[in-house]
């Protein structure tokens, strides 16, 4: 199995320990990886509403660039995930449209996006094409005991026509996949709720409040810690609980993982080499064998 | 095929209850049948005194809106057979709403916001036509979703962050602002845009996608939103933090291919608002103690000119 993967900025900046852990998790999978180091940033949403044509032009040369090597895309991140997938569908939906976002990029890159590449998300992978039997099979350390409760986010589940999930409105993927890692899954109310992150830097009262209160709907649920596909919910529910506490008048200590970390860790890598330590909430007593 | 269902309806009797509680009904429901007419069986067969709103039957009149399984759907629109886990279906009133009985809610708060957006048609003092003031047909297209919404308040009811912040202006406030806004016979469009931007206004959506998912129609509010946003971006309406940001992702991304996480936080926040940039500080020194922080010189792409070559047409490509 080979997969161009798609950084995305925040696995190149402030979570760098997502992108080593997908790294490390691959390798014992046997998954080969070639980074995608000429793919520009997906816009995240916001360059698309700035100027849809620039961002679909941005989303349209990534795509083509995996398809001159032939690859799939790989996401680590569920924001470049949904924004590459609402990309591709409007692409599709209108051959005109794509036909002139085509001449644009060929203008600039000499290529074009032939609608060929598939893009899914680390998570997709291992539960559709490398599948959780195979995967179980690896797991030399199982996370037994673990309580961890799947935070979703957004773009994993909204809107339901870009995505794979079974059941968007009632997803069981994400526990599925803890549990074929050993660790107990827990539900709880606000697992498809906003992280707050998209407005952290807009209205960051309202962003706190959020975050924080998805945090105490896990900790209620009896959640040791949370687990997440996408580093923008990983730094604002990690990188701002300090100030989550502060809004929901309570402390929370709800450590926060990406769940390539949490792969990784089950098939054996250990918990420093996922860079556990450089969280800010640190998951002191997690994981302490 | 007649099957039964165990309808899970929450029940709310301000006179008696200080919570509202969940009440179980098995019930005989023939195939095929909806929620609402579900719903009515329960008050024929079994409970008179359940309370809930309808009228159109429809989809249309919009009064029928209810959270099944947790989230907002129109009872009318919706089948019971699409909505049944084991054997279960869960009903409720919907969010961001006090609840009054039952299933019905006091709409006071979701109609009243719409009035934050002058949500009539400014025509101006000139000339009053004999007929109708017309449109275009690619004018109305512009319109055309937005003018669908039935006013259910499905939005409303699972909007992420009105859940938060009851000032929020709301899904389909902004999509009733967006329909004026973008209305070629409106003369007030400018105003309204100046009055969506103040503070942060449209920008305080966090793009949670769950009132687009949500809408029985083709409102799609948060598509509506964007658009709005796109429309603040070129003309101009810059000054605010959400502007800001959009600016400093073009800004970075066009230059590098790539966010500069270090540059975006103090673009937002406006580089002459010092109490803004201080309340950065503690964040950026929490990252810093755990290595965390993103590089200072920031990367760049591979091939970078090629996007280089897109953001210079930046304007042009606005179309
Ligand atoms: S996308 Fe925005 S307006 Fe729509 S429900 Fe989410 S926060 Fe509310
Ligand atoms: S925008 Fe859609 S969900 Fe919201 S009130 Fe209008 S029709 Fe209902
Ligand atoms: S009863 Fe009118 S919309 Fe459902």
């Amino acid at each position: 199995m080979k997969y161009a993967l798609y950084t995305g900025c925040v696995a190149k900046g402030a979570g760098r320990e997502n992108l080593v852990a997908t790294y490390l998790a691959c390798e014992k999978l046997g998954i080969e990886l070639v980074e995608m180091t000429d793919a520009a940033c997906c816009g995240a949403g916001v360059i698309n509403e700035d100027n849809p044509m620039v961002a679909d032009i941005m989303n349209a040369r990534t795509f083509s660039l995996a398809e001159a090597q032939g690859l799939d895309i790989m996401n680590i991140c569920t924001t470049c995930q949904g924004v590459h997938r609402k990309a591709q569908r409007k692409l599709e939906g209108k051959p005109d449209h794509m036909a002139r976002v085509n001449d644009e990029l060929e203008r600039d890159t000499g290529r074009r996006y032939k609608g060929e590449v598939k893009v899914k998300h680390f998570y997709e992978v291992l539960l559709n094409d490398y599948g959780l039997e195979k995967l179980k099979e690896k797991v030399v350390n199982p996370l037994s005991g673990l309580k961890l409760g799947a935070f979703y986010g957004c773009y994993a589940t909204r809107p339901p026509e870009v995505n794979d999930l079974e059941n968007p409105d009632d997803p069981d993927e994400l526990e599925n996949l803890i549990e074929a890692l050993g660790a107990t899954p827990i539900r709880y109310d606000e697992r498809l709720k906003c992280c707050g992150f998209p407005i952290a830097m807009v209205n960051k009262k309202n962003s706190m409040q959020l975050g924080g209160n998805a945090i105490v709907s896990a900790k209620e649920a009896g959640a040791d810690a949370m687990v997440t596909p996408c580093p923008l919910c990983h730094l604002n529910l990690d990188a701002y609980q300090p100030d989550m506490e502060s809004r929901v008048g309570r402390k929370l200590d709800m450590p926060i993982l990406h769940i390539p970390q949490l792969v990784a860790m089950a098939l054996g890598v250990s918990k420093e080499a996922v860079r556990l330590q450089t969280h800010i909430v640190r998951p002191t007593g997690l994981l302490a064998s | 095929m007649a099957s039964k269902v165990t309808m899970r309806i929450q029940r709310f009797d301000p006179a008696v209850d200080k919570e509202p509680h969940d009440q179980d009904f098995e019930i005989e429901l023939p195939a095929g049948i909806t929620i609402l007419k579900a719903l009515n069986k329960v008050r024929a067969e079994k409970d008179p005194t359940l309370a809930l709103r309808y009228s159109c039957g429809s989809a249309i009149c919009g009064s029928c809106a209810l959270k099944v399984n947790g989230h907002a759907r129109l009872a009318c629109k919706t089948q019971v057979s699409d909505c049944t886990i084991d054997g279960v279906m869960r009903v409720g009133p919907i969010g961001n709403l006090k609840i009054l009985r039952d299933l019905v809610v006091d709409m006071d708060p979701f109609l009243e916001s719409l009035g934050k957006v002058k949500p009539y048609l400014e025509a101006g003092n000139g000339s009053v036509p004999e007929l109708e003031r017309t449109q275009r047909p690619e004018e109305f297209l512009q319109i055309d979703p937005s003018t669908t919404c039935i006013l259910c308040a499905a939005c409303y009811s699972d909007c992420n962050v009105l859940a938060v912040d009851e000032n929020f202006f709301g899904p389909a406030t902004l999509a009733k602002a967006h329909r004026f806004i973008f209305d070629s016979r409106d003369v007030d469009t400018p105003e309204r845009m100046r009055a969506i931007s103040a503070k942060t206004g449209v920008w305080d959506c966090t793009h949670c996608g769950e009132c687009s998912t949500r809408c029985p129609t083709e409102t799609k509010p948060l598509e509506r939103i964007e658009e709005i946003r796109t429309k603040a971006m070129a003309d101009g309406f810059h000054g605010n933090a959400g502007a800001r940001h959009a600016l400093g992702f073009r800004e970075t991304v066009g230059k590098r291919g790539i966010l500069d996480e270090n540059y975006l936080p103090a673009r937002s926040m406006g580089f002459f608002n010092i109490p803004g940039l201080l309340s950065l500080v503690p964040i950026g020194l929490r990252m810093m103690m755990r290595g965390k922080n993103p590089p200072l010189i920031p990367h760049k792409i591979d091939k970078v000119d090629e996007v280089k070559k897109t953001f210079a047409r930046f304007e042009e490509l606005r179309k």
